[in-house]
């Protein structure tokens, strides 16, 4: 299955970027997910959890708004606050 | 001549001076690593942030383009903003920001424009409250905030994006000195609003839209809303940083100065110490010979 490239990025830091099978964030007009391949766009996001799939392993971040920006091969997140999170 | 005591008393002084600004100029390179790695790790999100609002801008101009990007139209009130360090014993660096925004500042009074001024960190207040009275709107210490997060630069950004909706600004520029590397900071003046869209490096973004019709949730228009203030804080943050970095640089360099320069009064001091304690011993075996000889 192709890979995305997702890139989580704070401003302080950038916490997480790499190759990921999908991704599900808070959108501001509802939770998405985004696999390889999607439909380019651009949304705002509100607070809440992103959720990181690569192979069996999850990676879960809350976030405090933000921004997407999503192209068919890369996903890239702009949080305003993030962190890892515990599951 | 001053007394030998005196000379030692002064010798003395400026080895303890020397004590201080060795330990200043260490403090600040600890401090300047992690400034410079706050700095760094900042970059990506800046980045990211103009690009996405390139690719916008690019989508949503013409006249219904909101105000933050576009500009009132007019160049009439201007805000300055200036962003200094908060504590001296640096160098030029606080001064020639200073410098930099005043001279612009004056330029734009000489043309008949109206100048207001944001404050940022405290070796600001002074110049700009003596030379602009009134004029200086607000003023924001930063010596209390240790790390500077987005947190920091949101009370500023709120204090700009007041002034700009309550018609006191038409156009808003920040000054701060940019960290080109740990021997050459830049003053520089950087436009927040109207939003010149620029990368770290200064370079103008150009959209890259790789071809693919975006779509948007909501529309560009309410996406952009949202988007540019924050845009502003991050610049204002990114702007800190670098200025941050910049501070402790530049304090390094000039306590290594200071540093070297102190240890070549003590060198000369001491040599002059040494001739002066000669010529006395030498004067009081001469006294003591030639009282000898009258016997």
């Amino acid at each position: 299955m192709a890979k995305l490239h997702f890139s989580l990025v704070a401003p302080e830091r950038e916490l997480f970027a790499g190759e990921v099978d999908s991704v599900d964030a808070p959108g501001a007009e509802g939770d998405f997910g985004v696999m390889a391949g999607h439909e380019p766009f651009m949304t705002t996001l509100r607070a809440g959890v992103v959720t990181v799939k690569s192979g069996s392993s999850v990676t879960v971040y809350e976030i405090q708004g933000g921004f997407a920006d999503v192209t068919q091969t890369s996903f890239t997140l702009l949080a305003e606050h993030a962190k890892a999170a515990t599951v | 001549m001053a007394s030998l005591k005196e000379m030692r008393n002064r010798i003395g002084s400026v080895k303890s001076t020397q004590k201080i600004t060795k330990a200043l100029q260490m403090v600040a390179a600890a401090k300047l690593r992690r400034a410079q790695e706050a700095a760094q790790a900042a970059r990506p999100y800046a980045d990211r942030m103009a690009s996405v609002i390139a690719n916008l801008a690019a989508s949503v101009s013409g006249p219904g383009a909101p105000v933050l990007l576009a500009g009132t139209g007019r160049d009439h009130k201007h805000l300055i903003t200036v962003a200094v360090g908060d504590s001296g014993l640096a160098g030029a660096i606080n001064s020639s920001v200073v410098r930099a925004a005043r001279d612009r500042a004056q330029e734009l009074i000489a043309q008949g424009k109206e100048v207001r001024f944001i404050c940022v960190g405290k070796k600001s207040f002074a110049p700009f409250r003596r030379l602009f009275g009134d004029k200086v709107i607000a003023t924001f210490d930063l010596s209390k905030s240790k790390v500077l997060t987005l947190d920091t630069a949101e009370p500023i950004a709120t204090r700009i994006l007041e002034a700009f909706a309550a018609g006191e600004a038409d156009v808003v520029t920040l000054f701060y000195s940019k960290f080109k590397n740990v021997v050459s900071q830049v003053p520089t003046a950087k436009q927040l609003i109207p939003a010149i869209v620029s990368d770290a490096a200064g370079a103008a973004v150009t959209p890259d839209l790789k071809g693919g019709v975006y779509s948007y949730e909501p529309d560009e228009a309410a996406i952009l809303e949202t988007l540019l203030p924050r845009n502003l804080r991050v610049q204002i943050l990114s702007a800190l940083l670098e200025n941050k970095a910049g501070f402790y640089a530049s304090q390094m360099s000039a306590m290594d100065n200071a540093t070297r320069n102190a240890g070549d009064l003590i060198l000369a001091l001491t040599k002059q110490y040494n001739r002066s304690r000669q010529a006395q011993i030498t004067k009081e075996l001469i006294e003591i010979i030639s009282g000898a000889e009258a016997l």
